[in-house]
């Protein structure tokens, strides 16, 4: 079954809701950095529970580019199609 | 205009915020004078040296400092240039030859530092559509490594066995892979479970790399390294090591059995463009390195100098880093910065130098790190701890009972 950023995207915000201290309104367009606010531990442990959930690598070198829960969302997507 | 410092400014206010408290600067501390490996002068007095990374205490041995001076007249001060140019003269082939016998390895690279001996192996053995598998908490000069270089990294909890393994098998099966680990981790001084995660790393088809800079000199019959004491030589394919701990200079090295190792002299950019060490540091290193090979009485005592000092702060109620002392770095745990600040000074005022650890190497720790010297005597260790409690007191610390 192959995903898509929109089908990724409402199981991904349940995953990011715990880390969501200062309770926010989650969308595709959230910034981890500037809404979220997330120290370098925190990114580390929600990047291992999305892996987790799909079975996935999101190698740290990518994360840079990976700015939004939409980002995210795309890049799960594809490297499960892959 | 913008200023590029901008960005500083947190760190700027951090920083003025505590020294404003009237603190003493913990990281502008100067050594006015050097009387042993366990003892210095600041500001006039005699400090006992608890934070240094002179594990085996080779600084003023004789027979290095002669080596050292007997090449400073014969090759002069330095080589001005790389190691593939005109920098590499008798010594660096003699300390690699050192390096060689110590590790009974087939090939030996010596680097300026240590730090480059990461950067250059990282970014160099594994490229784009590779892998490098790293613990969290891997040493800054790791991290910068894969940085530099084009794999795709991938971490794993610190010390899990477990998490190594899942994360090995999600990549893809014919990747190249190497798997990073460290023999001692610095920040709080315990050691990895490398029997374990070298099997499994094997298993996965990975290349292993151990860096042993915290552990070379006193762990494993010969010194070599907690790989050593661990019992899988046979299975590591590369060793990273410094000379600025144990060995008592300054210089990084990466020892190995491959055949085809010595390519990477050609392609590890921080070997190629950078100067070699002086001809002294090198005399000085594979003298130290030869010694080392046989300082089974130096290793007994440090590792008994370690336990008692880690027992004994431990029954004074101070909270370490590891339940037993797992190697000779002894971390103390401080509630918070502020606290953590005032021991430090306090334990200064004593007449004691441990490292404050700086809050950005331990997100979330606040630690004081205590290191053990081969040098230091059973009474200086009972100084140590009689003064550590006293400063404990002056500056207000709660110590558990
Ligand atoms: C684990 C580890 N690797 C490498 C290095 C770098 O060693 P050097 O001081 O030779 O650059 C250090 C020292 O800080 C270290 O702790």
């Amino acid at each position: 079954m192959s995903l898509s950023k929109d089908t990724v995207l409402p199981r991904l915000i349940e995953i990011i809701e715990p880390f969501n201290k200062k309770g926010i309104a989650l969308s595709a367009d959230t910034s981890f950095a500037r809404d979220l606010e997330l120290d370098s531990l925190t990114v580390m442990d929600l990047v291992a529970e999305i892996e987790d959930e799909y079975d996935i690598i999101l190698p740290v070198n990518m994360l840079p580019d990976l700015e939004t829960i939409g980002d995210v969302a795309g890049a799960v997507a594809e490297i499960k199609n892959k | 205009m913008p200023d590029l410092f901008d960005k500083f400014q947190p760190l700027i206010d951090q920083y003025e915020g505590l020294m404003a408290s009237g603190m003493r600067d913990p990281f502008h501390l100067k050594m006015e004078k050097i009387l042993s490996p366990t003892r210095a002068v600041v500001d006039g007095r005699e400090i006992i040296l608890v934070g240094t990374y002179n594990y085996m205490g080779m600084t003023f041995d004789p027979d290095v400092i002669a080596a050292g001076q007997k090449a400073l007249e014969e090759f002069g001060s330095g080589t001005t240039g790389s190691r593939v140019l005109n920098g590499t003269y008798q010594g660096h082939a003699e300390c690699e030859a050192a390096l060689r016998d110590f590790y009974d390895m087939d090939h030996a690279m010596v680097f300026s530092t240590g730090y480059q001996a990461n950067l250059g192996l990282m970014s160099a053995m594994a490229g784009r559509g590779e892998y490098i598998v790293l613990d969290a908490d891997s040493h800054a000069s790791i991290y910068d490594g894969c940085a530099m270089g084009n794999a795709d990294i991938v971490r794993f909890k610190h010390n899990s066995v477990e998490d190594l393994a899942k994360r090995l098998k999600r990549i893809p099966e014919d990747a190249g892979k190497l798997v990073v680990l460290e023999g001692v981790y610095s920040m709080v001084g315990d050691i990895a479970p490398l029997k374990e995660m070298v099997a499994v790393a094997k298993e996965a088809g990975a290349m292993v790399v151990v860096d042993e800079a915290h552990a070379m000199g006193f762990f494993g019959e010969n010194g070599r390294g907690v790989f050593e004491a661990a019992g899988v030589e046979d299975q590591v394919d590369f060793v990273v090591g410094t000379f600025s701990k144990s060995v008592g200079t300054v210089g990084g090295f990466v020892v190995s059995n491959h055949p085809k190792f010595d390519v990477l002299r050609f392609v590890c950019r921080p070997y190629v463009y950078t100067a070699s060490l002086p001809p002294a540091v090198v005399a000085c290193a594979a003298t130290s390195i030869r010694k080392l090979m046989h300082a089974h009485d130096k290793r007994a005592h440090l590792w008994a100098a370690s336990r008692k000092m880690h027992a004994e702060l431990r029954a004074a109620g101070f909270t370490l880093g590891t339940a037993e002392a797992e190697s000779a770095i002894i971390a103390v745990k401080m509630p918070d910065q502020e606290r953590s600040a005032k021991m430090w000074a306090a334990l200064i005022d004593e007449g004691v130098y441990v490292n404050m650890v700086p809050p950005q190497a331990t997100p979330g720790l606040h630690l004081l790190r205590c290191s053990l010297c081969a040098e230091h005597s059973d009474a200086e260790v009972d100084e140590i701890i009689a003064r550590f409690k006293r400063a404990a007191a002056a500056a207000g610390l709660p110590l558990s009972t």
